[in-house]
């Protein structure tokens, strides 16, 4: 279960990004994830739920998008989808082949609240309630 | 991931990259931030550094995992028999609890870190990094990284180490690399471990494992070796030799090119 791990990570990324946009919620944290990454999409979500809490995004949901496994074969240059098992092409069936998609282990990107210092007429505005999270 | 500047956009994932740069508007108007980062970016970043110091110091760093009892530690033990007289070289072993694999490497006479990571299920590049700070890297040619037993989360952390090898031992089964092909497709060696239990465990054909490593498009040798009869070590040895010639080449090329 390096899902934790690599859980922590992540938030130590959206906790520093939102520090720097002065955010003051995070909503949604969008991430890209292969196969091949050794990173288990339903652990990460458990983890998730656990690594946010108390933090500026304990209330956002995570959108993991599922990349493809992809090849491109280097003999007769075609791209396939493939298995994450079996990386030949599925062209020609040669087993020399190049991994182009399905390793992803990514942070694509963060949507978030910013702080809003001299508008605070229009406060209510901008502080929109968080979209409803994954868990509850 | 992208090799060349880092920025992790692949063909399969650049669709995902939203316009306007770094900074957007989704459509119900919220602010969006383009990041486009490895999850693990500190800990490659670390990796890096640690690749750094080896190389300065032009130390060979092997990565070593398998399952747990698949023979990483006897191998080694084996290796610095056949090599103390010639090499010096150190180990950092992880592993859950205890200092045992550390106390069996010293007894060979080389020195050992031993890594406890608690419940941690491997090794990363910072608990390396720290181990490294208990090591004479000037004094060594071969720092050996024994990974925590285990084919599937070791596979997820670049350590800095130069090369990654994977024991796959004849009791587990020839079919391990399509069961577990992110630990096998990073590997630049497989070593097919208690090769002497091959007479008595006939469903094991290494045929049969080479071809699963090629169907991941995988170009990595595969050794057959058993650290108790000695059987296929040569072959090894001479890996490391070779391994050790290249990044001698690679550091010599390096510090003679013009700043």
């Amino acid at each position: 279960m390096h899902e934790l791990a690599i859980c922590q990570a992540l938030m130590e990324q959206v906790e520093r990004i939102a520090q720097e946009e002065q955010a003051d919620q995070v909503l949604t944290i969008h991430l890209a994830i292969g196969p091949l990454s050794g990173v288990e999409p339903g652990l990460l979500e458990q983890a998730f739920y656990v690594a946010r809490a108390g933090s500026i995004a304990a209330r956002a949901e995570l959108v993991i998008e599922s990349m493809p496994v992809q090849v491109s074969c280097s003999q007769c240059g075609q791209l396939s989808d493939a298995l994450p098992g079996r990386l030949v092409c599925g062209h020609c069936g040669d087993w020399r082949t190049r991994l182009v998609s399905g390793d992803e282990m990514n942070l694509l990107h963060i949507e978030l609240v910013r702080q809003t210092r001299e508008n605070t007429a229009g406060a209510q505005d901008s502080f929109a309630p968080a979209r409803r999270s994954c868990n509850s | 991931m992208c090799d060349t500047c880092g920025c992790n956009v692949t063909p399969g994932n650049a669709h995902l990259v939203q316009p306007g740069g770094r900074l957007s508007k989704t459509e119900n108007g919220h602010d969006a931030v383009d990041v486009l980062h490895g999850l693990l970016d500190a800990n490659d970043h670390t990796a890096a550094h640690n690749r750094e110091h080896f190389h300065k110091h032009g130390v060979l760093a092997i990565n070593l995992m398998s399952s747990p009892g698949a023979g990483k530690t006897s191998l080694l033990e084996a290796t610095i028999d056949a090599l103390k007289d010639e090499l010096a070289m150190a180990v950092i072993e992880g592993d859950l609890e205890t200092e045992n694999d550390a106390g069996r490497i010293r007894s060979h006479g080389v020195p050992a870190i031993q890594i406890t990571t608690g419940s941690a299920c491997h090794l990363d590049a910072h608990m390396v990094h720290d181990a490294l700070h208990q090591l004479d890297l000037q004094k060594l040619d071969i720092v050996f990284i024994e990974n925590v037993g285990n084919l599937v989360c070791p596979a997820s952390f670049d350590l800095g180490q130069q090369r990654n090898i994977t024991l796959l031992s004849v009791p587990e089964g020839d079919d391990k690399p399509a069961k577990y092909p992110v630990m096998f497709r990073t590997a630049d060696l497989v070593l097919l471990s208690k090769s002497d239990l091959l007479p008595v465990l006939d469903d094991f054909n290494p045929d049969n494992a080479r071809r699963y490593l090629r169907d991941l498009a995988s170009s990595a040798p595969v050794y057959e070796l058993s650290a108790k009869n000695a059987a296929g070590m040569d072959a090894w040895i001479h890996w490391l030799h070779a391994e050790l010639a290249a990044l001698e080449h690679r550091s010599g090329r390096l510090a003679t090119e013009p700043a």
